[in-house]
């Protein structure tokens, strides 16, 4: 039995996450505004938004590091927003910043944060050496924190967030900013954790790194939760479509409304210079639109199927676009 | 047991990591030597007057100890955010400050002694009253930790904490009766004296060392600890305001 499961009591609750109306305001600005969601144990529940959405806020407020102004907060059962202590025990969390000790070795930060969850001394250094060998550090375990590469310094900031067993794991932002190869691998290792049972809320701006780990997601805009599915109920809608995007060049720019005219069954939208996505209930077939689009002078260069992805969703949701995401990814430095 | 073992292993961390630097060990040894070496040359006494002294040099040696890691300690950590990774611990807040203070409390401690065993050497201590001298060290040391506790749970930046820890400190070695006794300062500072927690601890060792205390030391004691308790109170309290927004 992990140090996690000590607070667990037998009449387990049905759900280790219940949020309800929980607000957070800033100087007067609401940072979270009246939001409620459930996360039951065992789900790998992701929330989604830009930055400023209001994501780190809430895991502050879930965690005991900020206190909410209304609303409440049931972690495991436990009443957390009187008392945010009461269920630190069993809540793991990874900040969106590596914050362990610089001047500390990667062994002895890993010892230093089982010490803080009362693990004796041969049980905190068998689990530090433990978990450097999952997370490929076993060669760095004596080098200083300072030292480290960033994707090193998350990897071992996720070890010192799941050093204790813990049943809940706050995960905010976990590949942000770091390497292609480190960011897969940390991908690989927090499906490995929810495989083994941890219950783990996940906040990214990543809707790729969402659709592959999360079977539950929350869109959440300017504070407010504007849509809580499974990845399967929020594809549903776009997956019944098929969607097609058509490069061409010299086109003119009325050619959307011309299509629109001659295809009565698709819809175009013109999605940026040169790209015209084509969606449509029923088959679409290239020929007709190729041949269409060249009468009309333009000359088309590429045609793809689409895969429907949950940035269609996101941007169908929120109403934010793609490129607005991706100015945020390249922002942070990450890549996925 | 567990939260023990988490107050003890934090008090270690913050031992190795900042009190027992070799940079703040040798500032433990330079500064009471100084002090006492500066007071021997101003007064141009000779050895007998080492018991007048002493009080002043050990309640120096202790008030700089203990506070000159704490705006690192605290303040270093909350702004570089390792200090959340201590709030998101299962301690409750006092003990988790308490073990974040344990180390310069006893750090601050162990310099009082610098300056004792110099002493030893240069004069006869046989009339010392040890048994006093002890806890005043103790409460000194832990009313000017969470002095300076207090000061850097107030601040952003660890330059506002040394520098508002400065604004104390200095004034305090002139105000606390340490070298001059409080009789002697102008009127309208002697208020101020009493305002200090360190005014009351000088007091105690004056009394220990020498036997010239002004109050009883029954009250010396009383108000440390109200002090101590105030001062506490008051970090915890900024911290849940600042801290835990």
């Amino acid at each position: 039995m992990g140090a996690g499961d000590a607070g667990l009591r037998a009449g387990a609750p049905d759900f280790l996450i219940e949020v309800n109306q929980l607000t957070k305001t800033f100087n007067g600005v609401p940072a979270v505004d009246q939001i409620s969601f459930r996360v039951g144990p065992g789900e790998l529940f992701g929330f989604l938004g830009p930055n400023g959405a209001g994501k780190t806020t809430t895991i502050n407020m879930l965690t005991g590091l900020a206190r909410p102004d209304s609303g409440t907060i049931r972690i495991a059962g436990l009443e957390c927003v009187t008392n945010p202590k009461a269920a630190q025990h069993l809540i793991g969390v990874i900040p969106d910043e590596s914050n362990l000790y610089p001047e500390l070795s990667g062994f002895d930060n890993l010892c230093f944060c089982a010490s803080l969850y009362g693990m004796k001394k041969g049980q905190r250094r068998a689990r530090a050496r433990e978990l450097l060998d999952t997370f490929g550090l076993k060669e760095a375990a004596n080098r200083k924190f300072a030292g480290y590469s960033k994707g090193m310094k998350r990897k071992l900031t996720i070890a010192a967030g799941i050093i204790h067993h813990p049943r809940i794991l706050f995960l905010d932002e976990p590949t942000s900013g770091i390497d292609v190869a480190s960011a897969r691998r940390i991908r690989q290792l927090i499906a490995e954790l929810n495989d083994a049972g941890t219950t783990i809320f996940l906040t990214t701006h990543y809707l790729e790194e969402a659709e592959r780990l999360c079977k539950r997601i929350a869109f959440i805009v300017k504070g407010r939760i504007v849509r809580t599915d499974t990845i399967a109920d929020l594809l549903q809608p776009i997956l019944e479509k098929k969607a097609m995007l058509i490069s061409v060049s010299n086109a003119s720019g009325d050619l959307c409304d011309r299509l629109s005219s001659a295809f009565p069954r698709f819809e175009f939208q013109a999605v940026s210079s040169g790209h015209i996505r084509v969606e449509s209930a029923d088959a679409i077939h290239i020929g007709p639109l190729v041949r269409f689009i060249e009468s009309q002078g333009a000359e088309v260069t590429e045609a793809r199927r689409l895969q429907p992805s949950l940035e269609d969703v996101f941007v169908r949701v929120t109403g934010i676009e793609p490129d607005v995401m991706k100015k945020e990814k390249e922002k942070a430095g990450g890549d996925l | 047991m567990k939260r023990w073992i988490a107050f003890w292993n934090i008090m270690l961390k913050d031992m190795r990591s900042y009190y027992l630097k070799p940079p703040n060990i040798s500032w433990g040894l330079i500064f009471p030597a100084a002090w006492t070496g500066m007071f021997f040359i101003k007064t141009g006494t000779g050895l007998e007057s080492i018991p007048e002294l002493l009080p002043g040099v050990i309640a120096v040696s202790i008030l700089f100890g203990t506070t000159s890691m704490l705006a690192v300690t605290v303040t270093f950590e909350k702004k570089n955010r390792s200090f959340e990774r201590l709030l998101l611990a299962p301690l409750p807040l006092e003990l988790l400050m308490l073990a974040k203070t344990s180390g310069a409390i006893l750090f601050g401690a162990a310099n009082a002694f610098v300056p004792i065993i110099l002493a030893v050497f240069l004069t006869d201590l046989s009339g010392v009253a040890w048994m006093i001298v002890i806890p005043a060290v103790i409460m000194i040391a832990i009313a000017s930790t969470f002095l300076g506790l207090s000061i850097a749970v107030s601040v952003s930046e660890v330059f506002e904490a040394q520098t508002f820890s400065n604004f104390f400190r200095f004034p305090m070695i002139f105000l606390c009766g340490l070298f001059f006794p409080i009789s002697s300062l102008p009127m309208f500072l002697r208020p101020l004296s009493y305002l200090l927690p360190l005014t009351y601890g000088a007091d105690i060792l004056h009394g220990a060392v020498h036997g010239k205390n002004i109050m009883p030391l029954a009250l010396d004691f009383t108000v440390i600890t109200a002090f101590c308790i105030l001062l506490f109170s008051i970090s915890l309290r900024n911290i849940h305001r600042r801290w835990i927004i």
